[in-house]
């Protein structure tokens, strides 16, 4: 039947279905974690990229209201004519009541650069002229992109192991609800201060509690990259440039620029374009201007719907004749499947809901990153009570330890750290941006060191400490390098500004928590206090040598199960060897 | 999962301390990671294959094309879900990959009579 040795007659009985989805639970949940970790808080961080990125360019003044979208989208649309003159394409961000600043991009004509060349800038909505005096920055973008594609390496390599590593947590989430047996009940349980209970109990309820938000956020995370991981249906059905283009636009509302007629013409008035598709959509639903051939007979303009109000990132747009102005096209609607994946995409992003679904998205986040980071700790917990020597664990348990300080408490240090940088690096030091993500590298690999030269409790308290030190005395330092302190923020009305610093002070007070429970924290349920196991080591070295590399042996392979029979047949072994 | 079963066979060995058993024990262990091996390579592979074909067979229903790609990538990641958890969830390797391949055969020949109808490249 088969060669499996579970099924050869030494084998205890075959495994339950929970004990099997209990190992792939935790090896699912392990072997890329730290990823997840730091996915899950970077990605929980996004939710307010566009305050952080308006925290990291204090240059470009709050604007207390910002003019009528359509009449910045008529001043851009002018500045553009000379700024990107000769382009086959340039598209515009409007402003919206969290994006203060419109930004621009635009095609280089084709011998000025490579293939695929991009110009950007940044423009005032109150003049319409592009801003020069923002500082290089990444803003809040970078941990946006970090959260899918990491750094250092191709985007296509690091979407893949983001898809990777999302694939692992939706295996995790499937395994560990099967492995859980009193889903319900145990919600309602909360043992504190037992050790390695309250560790599960803790990484039940925030894994329960947002459940539905997990499984979701985790799917349409795969959902938003799909086409990158999934090409094979696109591949082999989509085989004509006609049903490409019929693919492209059920899922992207950007316009290609087609040929240009060699003719001038002027572009018509791109304000009036934009008060059509308001008065369709409602003021302020308008998110983007992309026109195509903008100066010649051939010009097109798509204004692009934004995602307020609408759960769907499907594409919706009015497309225009540059030159007259007429509307060619209303595109309001997709087909069935292409609406359910612009749906899931909405929800991943949670950008179509107001401030208090934001918060929300937030704090369910939140607890996804502390599930995963639970989980990461409860490793090394369930373990280190079965090591014969705590001083000296074997090198799978170290490296999982240590990797853990540096993911879990390294990496807020080191996020603070790239905002630290934003304020003090030189304003005009080359490659500016690109400093301040390598400060942040920098300082989450010191965190590493700094987790693998000290005692691992000691590393663990101390870099919460740094990270709460640093995120509390980040508003200090931008009073003292900025004309915008804390209490000039507030004093305007600039709540922007100010909640981001306030939301500082709140990580700040979290990682103070975490350092002060760790710190108090005993280790509990210890199976004999240190003395006692060192004192045959005292008497005679090599045959407690042996037990224990025998011991060390049985603690590194998959945890026994709970009931114990086989697990506890193998420790009992492995002492009687001793 | 099966390597623990191995490790406690090869210990048992080793704790009966004559030398031959003990080599005879290693090379046990050693195949005995082999049905682990093959499971996660079932997981990662066969699931990832299994997931694809699905992406492709879907090709054959009566909808448009764009939609029935885009509903194809969209249900492909929870049949490798599902297939992962299979992998790991019956009593052996050898079961995993059949029961791969058994939801992969009703699969096969419509995503055959796509890659086939694929070829005079003419827009359906």
């Amino acid at each position: 039947m088969t060669v499996d040795v579970q099924d050869s007659p030494t084998a205890p009985q075959a495994r339950g279905i929970r004990q099997t989805m209990s190992d792939l639970h935790i090896w699912t949940g392990l072997l890329l974690g730290w990823f997840l970790f730091a996915m899950f808080l970077t990605g929980t961080v996004s939710y307010f990229k566009e305050e952080l990125s308006q925290w990291m360019r204090p240059e470009i003044a709050h604007q207390a209201a910002t003019p009528e979208p359509a009449v910045v989208a008529g001043r851009i649309a002018k500045e553009l004519d000379t700024l990107a003159a000769g382009t086959s394409q340039w598209s515009l961000r409007l402003t919206d009541d969290r994006h203060s600043v419109a930004d621009a991009f635009w095609r280089l004509p084709a011998k000025e650069g490579a293939r695929r060349a991009f110009k950007s800038a940044v423009f005032d909505p109150q003049t319409g002229e592009k801003v020069v005096a923002a500082r290089e920055t990444l803003g809040g973008e970078f941990f946006y992109r970090f959260h899918f594609q990491f750094h250092y390496m191709p985007v296509l390599w690091g979407r893949w192991l983001a898809g990777l590593a999302a694939m692992f947590m939706l295996v995790a989430i499937v395994s560990g609800v099967i492995t859980h047996k009193k889903i319900f009940t145990d919600f309602f349980t909360f043992r504190w201060g037992k050790g390695q209970r309250s560790w599960l109990d803790a990484h039940n309820a925030l894994s329960v509690f947002g459940l539905p938000f997990h499984l979701m956020i985790t799917y349409t995370g795969l959902v938003t990259l799909m086409a990158l991981y999934m090409p094979w249906g696109e591949q082999a059905g989509i085989n004509s440039p006609a049903l490409k283009k019929e693919l492209t636009s059920e899922l992207s509302a950007f316009i290609q620029p087609g040929k240009p007629s060699g003719e001038k013409a002027p572009l018509a008035s791109v304000e009036a374009m934009v008060r059509e598709a308001e008065s369709r959509w409602g003021s302020g639903n308008v998110a983007r201007v992309t026109a195509t051939n903008p100066g010649d007979a051939a010009a097109r303009v798509a204004i692009t719907r934004g995602e307020g109000g609408r759960v769907s990132m499907s594409p919706q747009y009015l497309l225009f004749d540059g030159v007259s102005g007429k509307l060619l096209e209303d595109r309001s609607s997709v087909g069935a499947a292409a609406e359910t994946r612009g749906v899931m995409y909405g929800l991943h992003l949670g950008r179509f809901g107001d401030d208090t679904t934001r918060w929300l998205y937030f704090i369910v986040s939140l607890a996804g990153t502390a599930m995963v980071g639970s989980g990461l700790v409860m490793w090394t917990v369930k373990r280190r009570q079965k090591l014969p020597d705590p001083d000296r664990p074997y090198i799978g348990f170290m490296v999982v330890e240590r990797l853990n300080i540096a993911a879990i408490a390294g990496l807020p240090l080191a996020m603070s750290g790239m905002l630290w940088a934003n304020r003090l690096l030189p304003m005009g030091l080359d490659k500016r941006a690109e400093w301040e993500v390598h400060v942040m590298f920098i300082v989450w690999a010191v965190t590493l060191l700094h987790a693998l030269v000290r005692p691992a409790k000691r590393a663990w308290i101390e870099l919460f400490w740094l990270g709460a030190a640093s995120l509390a005395l980040l508003p200090v330092g931008n009073a003292l390098t900025t004309d915008r302190p804390l209490w000039r923020s507030v004093a305007q009305g600039d709540w922007t500004f100010a909640a981001v610093e306030l939301m500082f002070w709140t990580f700040a007070a979290l990682l103070t928590y975490l350092a002060i429970r760790t710190a108090r924290h005993v280790p509990k349920g210890k199976p004999a206090p240190k003395a006692k196991r060192a004192a045959p080591s005292g008497q005679d070295g090599t045959p407690v040598k042996a037990g224990a590399r025998a011991a060390v042996k049985a603690s590194r392979m998959p945890p026994p199960p709970p009931s114990g029979e086989a697990g506890m047949a193998l420790r009992s072994g492995g002492e009687g060897a001793r | 999962m099966s390597a623990t079963v191995s490790a406690v066979t090869g210990q048992a060995t080793s704790a009966g301390a004559s030398r031959a058993p003990a080599a005879v024990a290693r090379i046990r262990g050693v195949l005995g990671v082999m049905p682990l091996l093959s499971r996660i390579v079932a997981a990662i592979g066969g699931g990832y294959a299994l997931a694809a074909l699905l992406s492709v067979a879907v090709l054959a229903l009566p909808v448009s094309r764009p939609q029935a790609v885009i509903g194809g990538m969209l249900g492909s990641f929870a049949v490798y879900a599902g297939a992962v958890v299979w992998v790991f969830a019956v009593r052996s390797a050898t079961r995993a990959w059949v029961g791969l391949i058994i939801a992969a055969l009703p699969l096969l020949p419509f995503a055959w009579s796509v890659w086939t109808a694929a070829a005079p490249a003419a827009s359906p």
